[in-house]
């Protein structure tokens, strides 16, 4: 199990190491300034000296993107719940849904800073506009397709409107639900740090900001790392999560790999 | 077997859909049929003759656009008075085995503690022992089969409507649930209706067989079987059942062509 794994990611290793090693090379070989391109070793210790304040600003972005993350859900779920329960929301909010994806929210951020100025509230905002689309469209999605007969079968022992929701539908929601999440969740982190560009006291946005206006650019790469990490670690999360309250989904795409 | 007046009784139902252009598509025509206390009753037919319509209309799920559904248990036609079987065995993946089969008593609202245990009890019977806590995924065809029957017999209904149960299965499964469900059903204390296109299983598990016509469907012959119970495999062999399997096939062909 745990070989298989391996096998199936190594080969992406190999690519990333190659393309590290090509840029230690490059940047060494070319004596490339480190205010343009350090090198990876370079960053590898920048990131570890400033990584005492590198803690506090990660720390200060992983609460705006969580509160964030969590106040999409709870909108999420209210809005695709109404939306499945009432066919006037759903031709009502249906399209605008859609279509407000397209809207780049990030280039809102100014916009939030003028209208909540630099504290917590825009970049949380920030946060809950970027992950709210993805995680209604896909739950909403994953309502609308939900097996019609399991829900007649629920109708037909005389289940009511909402058991068919609550014992059906929110249950066959679930695979879309979590992908939906999945998306969501690496974009928390981003949707955080632009919130922070704008102007803030804290977090990782700001922190990235003040290096690379002082050229410190091993730290703004450090920090990029640590925007990746995140970014992966929370998208990973999600999935262990929904590994754990979900298993039943993953049977058959884990069945139809071996 | 059947004694006093009937558990289900269908007069005249029609059922109509509307279509593209204003015009409708008659999907059954003035179906009659009575299904008494205790019978076993098949409905034969040609692929998409309405059968799985007229099943859905008895379970409640769509009005009849003519005509009048009497269930002897209750007068008003609401659904969750007769126990349905769809075609598919619809286990929900993210139930295990026994929550699964309880369903009927949580959506009802009855004791589930006692369903629970009534359906542990039934677990052996069902060849389902030591399977409570399995995922769907896990089982196999006939098991899920045999557990989607679990889940329609606790509804404890008087008449259990089932929907080509066995139509997935290979023939061996087949033939083995096919006694086996004999077996199940004399001990219970409900009718069934069941919905097959195979003119044996059809023959062989009932006391009554009604034979639809295409679509629009209606019922064009209505073969009492009168195979003396309990039926053995044996039974398949004998010159009456060659008889009866004659008459039910000419009755099916002569609408096909």
């Amino acid at each position: 199990m745990n070989t298989h794994r391996v096998a199936r990611i190594a080969p992406a290793l190999g690519v990333l190491a190659v393309l590290v090693g090509a840029w230690e090379l490059v940047t060494r070989l070319a004596a490339v300034p480190e205010w343009l391109l350090p090198s990876p070793t370079v960053i590898v210790v920048e990131f570890v000296e400033s990584l005492p304040q590198l803690a506090p600003h990660t720390g200060r972005t992983l609460l705006e993107a969580a509160i964030g993350y969590a106040a999409a859900l709870l909108l999420a779920f209210a809005v695709a719940a109404l939306i499945d329960q009432s066919g006037l929301a759903r031709r009502a909010l249906s399209p605008l849904l859609v279509t407000s994806q397209t809207i780049p929210i990030f280039a809102l951020a100014p916009l939030l800073a003028i209208w909540f100025g630099f504290g917590i509230t825009p970049k949380i905002l920030i946060v809950a506009l970027a992950c709210f689309f993805p995680i209604a469209v896909s739950l909403a999605g994953g309502l609308r397709n939900a097996d019609p007969d399991m829900q007649a079968l629920v109708r037909s022992m005389g289940g009511s409107r909402r058991q068919v929701f609550s014992k059906v539908k929110l249950p066959s929601a679930i695979p879309s639900l979590l992908s939906g999440m999945k998306i969501a969740a690496t974009y928390s982190v981003i949707a955080a740090v632009i919130g922070e560009w704008v102007g803030a006291s804290q977090g990782l946005g700001l922190y990235m900001l003040r290096a690379s206006s002082s050229f410190q650019t091993a730290r703004v790469f450090a920090v990029i790392a640590v925007i990746a990490v995140l970014s992966v670690a929370l998208f990973l999360a999600v999935d262990v999560v929904g590994r754990w309250i979900a298993p039943w989904i993953y049977v058959r795409t884990e069945e139809a790999q071996t | 077997m059947s004694v006093g007046p009937p558990v289900l009784r269908l007069s005249g139902v029609s059922k109509a859909y509307p279509a593209n252009g204003g015009q409708s598509v008659q999907a059954l025509r003035n179906v009659s049929l009575e299904v008494g206390r205790r019978e076993f009753v098949s409905l034969v037919g040609p692929s998409g003759c309405g059968k799985s319509t007229l099943l859905g209309l008895i379970a409640g799920l769509e009005e009849p656009t003519d005509g009048a559904i009497e269930i002897a248990t209750e007068a008003d036609g609401t659904p969750g008075q007769v126990a349905y079987m769809p075609q598919r065995d619809l286990l929900l993946p993210w139930r295990s085995l026994l929550d699964n089969a309880t369903l009927g008593a949580e959506v009802g609202g009855g004791d589930r503690a006692a369903a629970r245990t009534r359906a542990r009890s039934l677990l052996p019977s069902f060849g389902l022992e030591g399977f409570a806590d399995a995922l769907p995924h896990t089982l196999s065809g006939g098991m899920r089969q045999r557990a989607a029957l679990l889940r329609t017999v606790l509804l404890e209904r008087d008449i259990l409507l089932l929907d080509e149960p066995f139509g997935a299965l290979d023939a061996l499964t087949r033939a083995a649930l096919q006694e086996w469900l004999l077996e199940i059903w004399e001990r219970l204390e409900a009718a069934v209706l069941f919905v097959t296109h195979d003119v044996e299983e059809a023959l062989w598990l009932s006391d009554r067989v009604y034979v639809m016509t295409r679509r629009p469907g209606s019922i064009q012959l209505d073969l009492p079987v009168g195979l003396p119970r309990p039926r053995t495999r044996a039974v398949r062999g004998t010159p009456a059942f060659a008889a009866l399997k004659q008459r039910l096939l000419d009755a099916l062909l002569a609408d096909t062509a």
